[in-house]
């Protein structure tokens, strides 16, 4: 089959679905697996089946609006609706659905979350959302709309023609010029310029040369790269080997993480797919060009997300980074010279081959054109993912996109960058999203985690988390990594324990300082970032813990007490009583009100949880000398 | 090693190129077969590429994924990932240490229960989230702890793991 016919083809398949009477694409990416999906896709199956409906029902990926899974878009032109997005679509919905709006005329409004449209860059958009007047998706323009394992969706959305237009139109250094007209800057984190690595790499002489797509997706609260690959991994296949072509390699890698199952399982389906219609392999569109991308499955190291490490993982070695120079572009894999790209920089190459440099580079900012893509989680309403124009203030992605903090808490800090990247206040809130006023808050870009933190989150706990994290995470290799990181999560365990002492802070900064000069990678020259922006931003936090053994979130467990209020404690309910794992709640044999035994507590939390919301008589205190003085008034 | 896992191991080592960069990749399949990496395991390994016992050694202790004991019948997972932390997971954690008697990374004495806390799986959305023989248990508390634990012991008893493997 010619590319022609491959094409027309896929139009054709397309437009099939697009005019179908109906057309139901039910999203099943992880997360929405999570939130049983799979369920729903059953449940949709058989009812059709029996009620004797021949409906096409496409599995789509991951839309980015994570809190309404599982979702379900429902197209019925005769219906006069545009398609139809349904939130949260389980059992009973489904069931609703299907009897109400596919076999009756009732499009059940209100379970909706919205209709779906193309907007620009002919992405699917839901304009009742407010998030979508912000956003503008390049990345995820095919995310959740089409289906993942089916290549002819994205040919037929237009895939494939701008690489066609590469190998037949352009050479290699004409697409690195394009590259660097765009502006474009890698998505990884670092936002090195990538026409930059690409022509260093271009011009060194050794053979073979090799490209990586780093998919080692190891920030914990991120699935950026997730999402993309489970949802459109031919952008990202497209993208690698325009890059190739660019660079001048003939294999490429991707290297992601064993943790994610059905990127796996997706990308293997997408090259088999490409190969079969010869977008992959020997001499592609008839240009002479060959390439092919092998997967490679990490085995679980965060250190391996540096390019480095993750070289000699490839070559089957224990993913330890070296120091540079050399760079990878000069000697990596095996040797040779090597470009490590980001997934979504690698989507972004797609783009910018779709839609010309000049439309990228009016996009975002002067010195970050183009869009970031973000992983919204922790305490904010709507979980997920988005796409916005750099540039755009914080404060628009977390209450805007993400619509705000849950109801009756407070928004305190929101976590960017990664474990490394670092935790910034209210006032930071103001700042445009790109990869220069980040660095001016003390925080990192990182690849596009972030994480809401609200006033029951202690900023203290939250350092010591993170360096943690890191010290578990680190390789080993160098001093300051090995044993810097330990010493700084060591202060910060005696500080959140209680047994923090004054210069414990001025300790804390002067080590941050070391790790700073001293370490090899930039996992250990970023590990101090946790603890240089909750000190920067949250100061009197430490403070409160060293001066006064307090916790003012009440999160420190040997900084805090549970306490039961005479006043509030219902006599008959023994809820706490039975739960509680180590008995140590007693019933004063008069009054049948409740007590805490504080020497027999550990400090679960359980009496609270199971403690009914119309008595909320349990209430955590610190320090936790403050029982006393409770008990005393009683008294 | 049983008869069973030198097979095991033999087939995986059939059908794979001798060349050093797939060493992680053979011990992958070699603990997807069987669950851990047995020590002869590694030798066997050692022998195929012509590297040190030692030299797998390195790589295997290396990557978090590997584990040199067998589970137990249920391994319970809990994700630590930075959602799941600020939601509560330490809490969790504690409470299945505490309800098990085993520390993270241990096993119990009937072979029964392996603890082990993870990155993160992301699925942030259903923080905190615990993983028993790939079952995902979503919004877990100290207090469904038990229920869970309760609800896998029921399951031992019918001899019902339908979920494993």
């Amino acid at each position: 089959m010619n590319w022609e016919e491959i094409k027309s083809r896929a139009e054709a398949k397309w437009s099939a679905l697009e005019e179908a009477p109906l057309h139901i694409r039910i999203g099943t990416p992880t997360c929405g697996r999570a939130a049983g999906a799979l369920e729903t896709l059953r449940i949709f199956r058989e009812r059709l089946q029996r009620e004797g409906l021949d409906v096409p029902l496409t599995e789509v990926g991951c839309m980015g609006l994570c809190f309404a899974e599982p979702l379900v878009i429902i197209s019925k032109p005769e219906s006069g609706f545009p398609p139809i997005c349904y939130k949260n679509v389980r059992f009973d919905e489904a069931q609703k659905l299907i009897n109400d709006f596919i076999l009756g005329d009732d499009p059940c409004l209100e379970i909706a979350l919205g209709t779906v449209e193309l907007g620009q860059d002919d992405a699917p958009v839901i304009p009742e959302l407010e998030r979508f007047e912000i956003e503008r998706r390049l990345v995820l323009k095919n995310c959740g709309w089409i289906d993942p394992e089916d290549i002819d969706h994205y040919i037929a959305r237009g895939g494939y023609s701008a690489l066609r237009d590469v190998l037949l139109g352009k050479d290699p250094e004409q697409v690195i010029a394009e590259i660097g007209q765009a502006g474009l800057r890698g998505r990884g984190g670092a936002g090195f310029l990538t026409s930059r690595k690409w022509a260093s790499c271009r011009r060194q002489k050794s053979e073979p040369k090799y490209l990586i797509c780093n998919a080692d997706e190891g920030d914990p609260g991120a699935f950026m790269d997730r999402v993309v690959l489970e949802s459109d991994p031919h952008s990202v296949i497209e993208g690698m080997i325009i890059a190739g072509y660019a660079i001048g390699a003939a294999k490429g890698f991707i290297y992601t993480r064993m943790e994610y199952p059905l990127v796996i399982e997706r990308l293997q389906k997408a090259l088999e797919q490409a190969r079969a219609y010869g977008l992959l392999g020997e001499d592609i569109f008839g240009s002479g060009f060959s390439f092919d991308i092998e997967v490679i499955r990490g085995a679980g190291a965060f250190i391996c997300g540096e390019s480095t490490a993750m070289t000699y993982s490839i070559e089957g070695k224990r993913g330890m980074p070296r120091v540079r120079p050399p760079r990878s572009v000069e000697r990596g894999l095996w040797g040779q010279p090597t470009v490590v790209n980001n997934v979504k920089t690698l989507a972004l190459v797609t783009r910018i081959m779709e839609m010309g440099p000049d439309e990228f580079r009016e996009i975002g900012t002067r010195s970050s054109p183009g869009t970031a893509v973000f992983a919204l989680a922790g305490k904010v309403k709507q979980i997920g993912l988005c796409e916005v124009p750099m540039g755009t203030t914080l404060r628009q992605v977390i209450f805007e996109v993400g619509g705000g903090v849950p109801e009756g808490k407070e928004f305190k800090a929101v976590q960017i960058g990664g474990p490394a990247g670092g935790c910034v206040g209210e006032e930071a809130l103001d700042l445009p999203v790109d990869f220069d006023s980040f660095r001016a808050a003390g925080a990192i870009m990182g690849s596009g985690g972030m994480i809401v933190l609200d006033n029951s989150n202690c900023m203290v706990e939250t350092a010591r988390f993170f360096l943690d994290f890191l010290s578990r995470e680190d390789c080993g290799k160098c001093s300051f990594g090995r044993l810097g990181i330990k010493q700084l999560l060591m202060i910060l365990e005696d500080i959140t324990a209680g047994r923090g002492k004054e210069g414990d802070i001025e300790l804390l900064e002067g080590l941050c300082e070391d790790l700073l000069q001293g370490c090899l990678c930039n996992l250990g020259r970023t590990a101090p970032n946790p603890v240089l922006t909750t000190l920067r931003y949250f100061r009197s936090e430490y403070e409160a813990h060293i001066r006064e053994r307090r916790c003012p979130a009440l999160v420190c467990r040997d900084l805090i007490a549970y306490f039961i209020l005479p006043e509030k404690c219902e006599k008959g309910c023994d809820h706490c009583v039975l739960t509680c794992p180590t008995e140590a709640i007693v019933t004063d044999e008069r009054t049948r009100k409740k007590r805490i035994l504080q020497d027999k507590c550990v400090k679960c939390g359980t009496c609270l949880e199971v403690c009914p919301p119309e008595y909320s008589a349990v209430i955590k205190v610190s320090p936790p000398e403050k029982v006393k003085e409770l008990e005393s008034r009683e008294a | 090693m049983s008869k069973e896992e030198v097979e095991a191991v033999e087939e995986v080592l059939e059908s794979c190129p001798r060349e050093r960069r797939h060493l992680i990749r053979i011990l992958q399949a070699i603990q997807e077969k069987l669950g851990y990496l047995p020590e002869d395991a590694l030798r066997e390994v050692a022998l195929f590429f012509g590297i040190s016992p030692a030299e797998v050694y390195g790589v295997a202790t290396f990557y978090n994924q590997f584990r040199f004991v067998p589970l137990g019948k249920f391994h319970i997972v809990v994700c630590m990932g930075t959602a799941c932390h600020s939601m509560g997971g330490a809490l969790v954690l504690d409470a299945f240490q505490r309800e098990l008697g085993i520390k993270v990374g241990e096993v119990t004495p009937d072979r029964k229960y392996s603890l082990e806390r993870v990155g993160c799986i992301g699925c942030c959305t259903q923080a905190p989230v615990v993983v028993v023989n790939g079952r995902i248990f979503p919004k877990m508390t100290p207090y469904k702890v038990e229920e869970v634990l309760a609800k896998l012991k029921a399951e031992d008893e019918l001899g019902g793991d339908k979920e494993q493997g």
